[in-house]
C-alpha cells in the first residue's frame, strides 16, 4: 500500500476555519451561529470553531433528539455546551415527525432517517431566525463526497467550515481543540435509529475511505492507479460509483436555459457579492 | 538615492465595492506616508476584489486625471509612489487585470496581467483580456518592472523585466490558500514563497510580494508580504491571513555590490537565449 499521509497542520487549519467563520458572518451584519449538535464529532468541531471565532455567547446549540435518540448522545453533547459555555437548547422533535410517520405504517427507516433530518433542519432555520446567527454546517468532506447525508436536511446550511476536512481529519483537528474524548472515541452514527453506525452502513472504514477518496479526489488518481496503490478494486468501483452518483447532493438543481443570462450558467457571482 | 522605504499593504478588499476599497487605500496611504514610506504597493485588484466574475465591467477605471477614484490616487502620489491593483478598461472595452504605478501625480506606467490561470479553481481567462507586454519602467528609484501573480508563476516575465533592466520587481497577488498538509505553511505559500526569493537571487535584484488576505466565499487569502534583496536574503516578512503594512528598506547600493560579486547579469548570454529559442520555435 502507497503511504498516504493525511496530516494536517491543526494550528493552521484552526486559524484559516475561525477566520472563515467571522468573515462570512459578520460580512453581511450578522455576529451569531446556530450550530445542531448531536452529540457526534463533526458538529462538536463546527461548534467549537464557531465558539472560538464568535465567542461562546453568540453561539446556540441546539440539541433535538427523537425518543430513540440515544441517551449518550444528549450528554455528549452537554458536556461539550458546558465545556464550550456556548448557548444550549433542546428541541425534541419526536411530535412533529410522528404524525409524518404515522401516515404510512410501511415506512421505511430510510424515509424515517430522511424524515427526522429534515425535521431538524426546519428547527435549525427557525432557530437561526429566532437567535438571529447562521446555520453553520456540519458535513465532512468524506460525507459530503460519498453522499452520506440527507438531502435539505443535514447537508443544509449557510456555511460550512469542515466541508474541506476529511474525517480522520476531523479528529484530527478535534483532539487539537480538546473536544472531550468519548465524542471522539466513539464510532460515528447518524444516530436515526439503535445501533446504526456510519462505518456498519458504509460497509468500510473512514480511515480506509478517506485514504483512497485522498488519493482520487486530491491526487486525481485514476480508479486503476489508485486500485495500484494498493486498494481493493472492489472497494474502489463501490467507492468511485458512490461519488459519481451523489454528485447531484453536492450542486444546485439544474436550471433549465431559455433565456440569454440564466441563473447558474451565465449570471455569475459569488454570494459574498458587495461584501 | 541610496535607501528606498518600501511600505507593502496586504489589504482586505469588499468584492466589488470600489469607493469602499478606495477610502481603505488612502487609510493605508496615509499611515505609509507617517512612516515615511518612499513606496507602497498594494495586492492585486485591490481596489475590486478578486472573483469579479460578472462585476467585471462595473468595477472597471481608467488611471487618469477625470476619473473619480483615480484622481484621490493620483493626487496622493505626490507624496509617495504606489502600485495600485484594478481592473483597466481600454477604449475598445476589452477589460484587463491590470497594476498601475502612480508617482507625483502621474501614472507612471500601466501593466496588464499577461497570464491568466484558468485552471482548477481559477477562471480568469474567461472574463479578461490577456495583457501582451513586459515592460521595465523608469522610477525615481531606478527602473522597476511590475507582475502580476500568475505572471510569476512563469519563469520568462521576471526574466524579461531583468534583462529589460528592472533592479525591482513589484510583485502583487490575490493568492488563494490551497494545499493544507502536515507542514508549518500553506502549498501555495511556501511555493510562492520559494519563487520569489529564488527570482531575487537568479536576477541579483530586488524582489517584493504584496498579496491580501480576508475571504471571498470559501477562498482564504493568506497574505505574507515579503521583501527579498538581490543576494535572496528576506528583508521583511509580514504576517499571514491578517491586514498589515510590512516595511522594507532597500539599501540599492546593495545592487552593486552583489553584482560585484556575482556578476550572473553581466554574464547572461542573451543571444544564446534567442537563438536557441528561435531553433525551438522553428520546430
Amino acid at each position: 500500500m502507497t503511504d498516504i499521509n493525511l496530516t494536517i497542520n491543526t494550528d493552521l487549519a484552526r486559524e484559516i476555519l475561525t477566520g472563515f467563520i467571522k468573515s462570512e458572518i459578520t460580512r453581511v451584519g450578522i455576529s451569531r451561529a446556530v450550530v445542531g449538535l448531536s452529540g457526534g464529532l463533526d458538529s462538536a468541531l463546527s461548534c467549537a470553531l464557531a465558539a472560538e471565532a464568535l465567542g461562546a455567547e453568540n453561539v446556540l446549540a441546539v440539541r433535538m433528539p427523537y425518543k430513540a435518540s440515544s441517551q449518550d448522545s444528549l450528554d455528549h453533547a452537554q458536556l461539550l455546551i458546558d465545556q464550550l459555555g456556548v448557548q444550549g437548547k433542546t428541541i425534541e422533535i419526536t411530535n412533529m415527525v410522528e404524525p409524518l410517520f404515522k401516515l404510512d405504517p410501511e415506512i421505511s427507516k430510510m424515509r424515517m432517517g430522511n424524515i427526522m433530518a429534515r425535521e431538524r433542519m426546519i428547527v435549525l432555520y427557525d432557530q437561526s431566525e429566532a437567535f438571529k446567527g447562521l446555520v453553520v454546517g456540519t458535513s465532512n468532506k468524506t460525507e459530503i463526497l460519498l453522499g452520506y447525508s440527507t438531502l435539505f436536511g443535514d447537508s443544509a446550511n449557510a456555511l460550512n467550515p469542515i466541508g474541506d476536512l476529511y474525517k480522520t481529519q476531523i479528529r484530527q483537528l478535534a483532539r487539537a481543540m480538546n473536544i472531550p474524548a468519548p465524542i471522539i472515541d466513539k464510532p460515528p452514527s447518524a444516530d436515526l435509529w439503535e445501533g446504526q453506525t456510519d462505518e456498519k452502513e458504509l460497509g468500510f472504514t473512514y480511515e480506509d475511505v478517506d485514504k483512497l477518496l485522498y488519493l482520487l479526489v486530491d491526487q486525481r488518481y485514476s480508479p486503476q492507479e489508485a486500485a495500484e496503490a494498493g486498494f481493493d478494486e472492489t472497494f474502489v468501483e463501490t467507492v468511485v460509483r458512490r461519488v459519481r452518483r451523489n454528485q447531484f447532493k453536492r450542486t444546485p438543481p439544474p436550471i433549465a436555459k431559455v433565456s440569454n443570462r440564466t441563473i447558474g450558467y451565465d449570471f455569475l457571482y459569488l454570494r459574498d457579492w458587495g461584501t | 538615492m541610496m535607501k528606498l522605504n518600501l511600505a507593502l499593504a496586504q489589504i482586505n478588499t469588499k468584492l466589488g465595492d470600489v469607493e469602499s476599497n478606495l477610502e481603505k487605500h488612502l487609510a493605508y496611504i496615509e499611515q505609509a506616508k507617517a512612516e515615511k514610506s518612499d513606496l507602497l504597493v498594494f495586492p492585486e485588484l485591490s481596489l475590486t476584489g478578486y472573483v469579479l466574475q460578472d462585476l467585471v465591467a462595473s468595477v472597471a477605471r481608467k488611471p487618469v486625471d477625470d476619473d473619480p477614484v483615480f484622481r484621490h490616487l493620483l493626487k496622493a502620489s505626490r507624496d509617495l509612489d504606489l502600485v495600485i491593483g484594478f481592473v483597466d478598461e481600454d477604449s475598445r472595452h476589452r477589460f484587463y487585470i491590470a497594476s498601475a504605478y502612480l508617482s507625483g501625480g502621474k501614472t507612471l506606467h500601466v501593466h496588464h496581467k499577461v497570464y491568466l490561470p484558468t485552471y482548477g479553481l481559477f477562471d480568469e481567462g474567461r472574463f479578461f483580456a490577456w495583457g501582451d507586454s513586459v515592460r521595465a519602467f523608469d522610477t525615481r528609484f531606478g527602473r522597476v518592472g511590475m507582475l502580476i501573480c500568475e505572471d510569476f508563476w512563469h519563469a520568462s516575465p521576471p526574466y524579461l523585466l531583468w534583462l529589460d533592466g528592472a533592479d525591482i520587481m513589484l510583485f502583487s497577488s490575490a493568492s488563494p490558500g490551497r494545499g493544507l498538509n502536515d507542514k508549518e505553511k500553506l502549498e501555495s505559500a511556501r511555493w510562492v514563497e520559494g519563487v520569489t526569493k529564488a527570482y531575487a537571487s537568479m536576477f541579483t535584484s530586488f524582489v517584493a510580494h504584496a498579496n491580501r488576505v480576508g475571504y471571498e466565499d470559501g477562498l482564504h487569502f493568506w497574505g505574507g508580504a515579503a521583501a527579498f534583496d538581490p543576494n535572496g536574503e528576506e528583508l521583511a516578512h509580514g504576517p499571514y491571513n491578517e491586514e498589515a503594512l510590512t516595511f522594507a528598506q532597500l539599501d540599492l547600493n546593495q545592487l552593486r555590490r552583489t553584482r560585484a560579486r556575482l556578476p550572473l547579469l553581466r554574464d547572461e548570454r542573451t543571444n544564446l537565449a534567442m537563438s536557441e529559442l528561435q531553433r525551438i520555435l522553428q520546430k
